[in-house]
């Protein structure tokens, strides 16, 4: 275990990555503090998902550093070993596991053993019920337990993929576009879940919708071409010159 | 093991599915050597070869499906685990031939003689052997289905693309088994066999008991199948299959839990070629062919993908329905009848037999109130 190098649950410097030519990300640097929830704006192709990609070790950057909880170097780890970290990633399309029942989804999400050998022999337990109806409670799926995944409302599946990442015990939580097709009721309600869930852990927030960020009420970073543009309070960004030019339109 | 609790691995279809085998495997050798010829019951022998083959088959069918029905991998090259298995255990009979060869060579098999090799080639040491030689049954297909895989996975080579390097593995394989200086009979292959553990391998005896152990092996296999698909290992397996990303960003190893039933799989159709070889009497390098492994995966879409029962069900159907064409006057036509069952099957069965009767129950079981049983509609295949 190397020292230290920030406080930051999540660091990045310098981050580049470009496709063909193409730079997704030009230089992105940026930190999130412990405990912070952050929403991340900008326009279609401003790297808001390459600048996951890179975190959950599916894009290796061709430069800059990338540091979770302050030791641990992520352009070295791969997918499943940065999750073991805790790292948890919902997708912008919802993505659970169709054939699969809610509570065995939630199952296969909760901490355990993740080898061969450890789900071959592994054993139902009192406690991992609990643990499920637990997160089931939270995201509100406790009716339809038994349902396979596939059944389920767009929207409840992507509750359940947020049940699936809270199962993980992750200490980081990277949300892409959580309220994409959702009803106005389903938004309100997965702000608040978000925000529940933000009292134990630090969590991002890719979002294109402005009425559901400003219902966060958290900090915000705009990208734009693969970089910050501006970062601070929602009122204060909006009202930023160069947002309104390249994001928010006049 | 209290880690397999018996009733979630053997639920009712399984255990109807264990004691059908169970009859057959006592039955069909009974009535082959009890009764007499002319009873209108009996079983000739070629009757009960012919059995075991399909036997056999479903075999590699169940091993198919362990991957493809359950984790996503399409191998089009199963058939190659298949003829490793058999070239195993042909080796150790080409080695019980003995002087009873038609060169009489106490070491060398015949076709080694006709080339003029003097000696034995290091690698038909010890197949005189049956322990040995069972080992390799299942040591030389899981070995060459754990190195092709730790590669393939390990480069993340999926769907069609493991496909076709699949197909590619058993035709390289035929190419050299083909050659005469490869060691392996070359063209002819390895026959003539003469005994088994010192029994007869034409006797009706040693084919009835053929017969019954490959039937008890297919009974092992697929109670094994079962423990492993209805675990938690056989959960992450279909995760990977219906959402291979989501599986990895939930912390899985997608290309360890991969690699370990892929190789299993080899094993298991290695066993089922080592059955089958001593109860046709043959085996050479057309077991290698590309279009055998294909068949396979028809027996396996004919039957149900991810059902077990109906990989081991298709398997046998389709290979009955093979030998009744192929020995009529229908023959010429066979390949166009197989092609257009994949076809009709894709386009009007996509669950396959077992899984449409299965599906059909499910939704007959939730339009009866009080019930509710949700039913989707499995993914397409690939």
């Amino acid at each position: 275990m190397t020292a230290r190098t920030t406080t930051a649950m999540l660091y990045l410097d310098g981050v580049t990555v470009s496709f063909d030519g193409f730079r997704a990300l030009n230089n992105l640097s940026f930190a999130l503090e412990p405990g912070e929830m952050r929403a991340i704006i900008g326009p279609n192709g401003a790297g808001k998902t390459t600048m996951m990609d890179v975190v959950t070790g599916k894009t290796r950057p061709d430069n800059g550093e990338v540091f979770f909880d302050g030791t641990h170097d992520l352009t070295k780890l791969d997918e499943s070993e940065i999750a073991e970290l805790g790292i948890g990633r919902k997708f912008q399309k919802p993505t659970v596991f169709d054939m699969h029942t809610v509570q065995d989804n939630i199952l296969l999400a909760l901490k355990s053993d993740r080898s061969p050998l450890g789900t071959l022999f592994w054993r139902e337990s009192a406690e991992a019920d609990r643990c499920i109806d637990g997160i089931l409670q939270v995201v509100r799926l406790t009716a339809v337990r038994q349902r396979v995944a596939g059944s389920l409302s767009h929207g409840q599946k992507q509750w359940l993929e947020i049940g699936m990442l809270l199962a993980q015990k992750p200490k980081l939580l990277l949300v892409d576009e959580p309220v994409a097709g959702m009803t106005d009721a389903e938004t309100r309600q997965t702000a608040e879940l978000l925000k529940e869930i933000n009292r134990e852990r630090t969590v991002v927030v890719v979002e294109h919708d402005m009425a559901f960020v400003r219902e966060l009420g958290v900090k915000v970073t705009v990208l734009h071409e693969g970089a910050v543009l501006a970062e601070g309070p929602i009122d204060q960004v909006s009202a930023n010159e160069r947002v309104i030019e390249v994001y928010l339109g006049r | 093991m209290t880690s397999f609790p018996l009733t979630r691995t053997l639920d009712r279809e399984a255990v109807i599915f264990l004691a059908l085998l169970g009859a057959i495997a006592v039955l069909v050798p009974a009535l082959n050597l009890a009764l007499p010829q002319s009873s209108p019951f009996s079983l000739s022998s070629y009757t009960v070869a012919t059995f075991g083959k399909y036997i056999c088959y479903a075999l590699l069918a169940l091993a198919l499906d362990l991957i493809w029905g359950y984790c996503g991998i399409l191998s089009l090259g199963h058939g190659a685990f298949f003829a490793l298995g058999g070239y195993a255990m042909g080796m150790y009979l080409m080695r019980q031939i003995g002087t009873r060869g038609v060169y009489a060579n106490p070491v060398l098999p015949d076709f080694m003689v006709f080339l003029n090799w003097k000696e034995l080639p290091v690698y038909w040491y010890g197949f005189q052997h049956f322990p040995y030689a069972l080992l390799m049954v299942v040591l030389v297909p899981g070995l060459l289905a754990f190195v092709f895989g730790w590669f393939a996975f390990r480069s993340r080579v999926t769907g069609v693309y493991f496909s076709i390097i699949t197909q590619a593995l058993t035709y390289a394989l035929m190419l050299g088994f083909f050659r005469n200086n490869f060691g392996f009979g070359g063209n002819n292959g390895l026959t003539d066999y003469k005994d088994i553990l010192g029994f007869n391998v034409q006797a009706p005896e040693t084919r009835a008991a053929l017969f019954a152990i490959s039937t008890v092996a297919l009974m092992l296999a697929f109670v094994v199948c079962r423990a492993i698909v209805t675990s938690k290992f056989g959960k992450v397996l279909i995760a990977i299959r219906d959402a291979e990303a989501r599986t990895r960003f939930l912390g899985y190893r997608v290309e360890a839990y991969k690699l370990c039933v892929f190789t299993l799989s080899a094993c298991m159709a290695g066993i089922a070629g080592a059955l089958y070889v001593p109860q046709v009497g043959i085996i050479n390098p057309s077991e290698f062919s590309p279009g055998n492994s294909i068949e396979a995966v028809i027996w396996v879409a004919v039957g149900g993908r991810g059902t077990l029962t109906g990989a081991v069900l298709g398997a046998i159907l389709v290979n009955k329905g093979k030998t009744w064409f192929t020995t009529g006057m229908l023959a010429p036509y066979w390949l166009f009848v197989l092609g257009g069952l994949f076809v009709a099957v894709t386009l009007l069965l996509p669950r396959g037999i077992v899984g449409s009767i299965r599906h059909w129950l499910a939704v007959w079981r939730e339009r009866r109130p009080a019930q509710s049983v949700a039913v989707v509609d499995p993914r397409p295949a690939e």
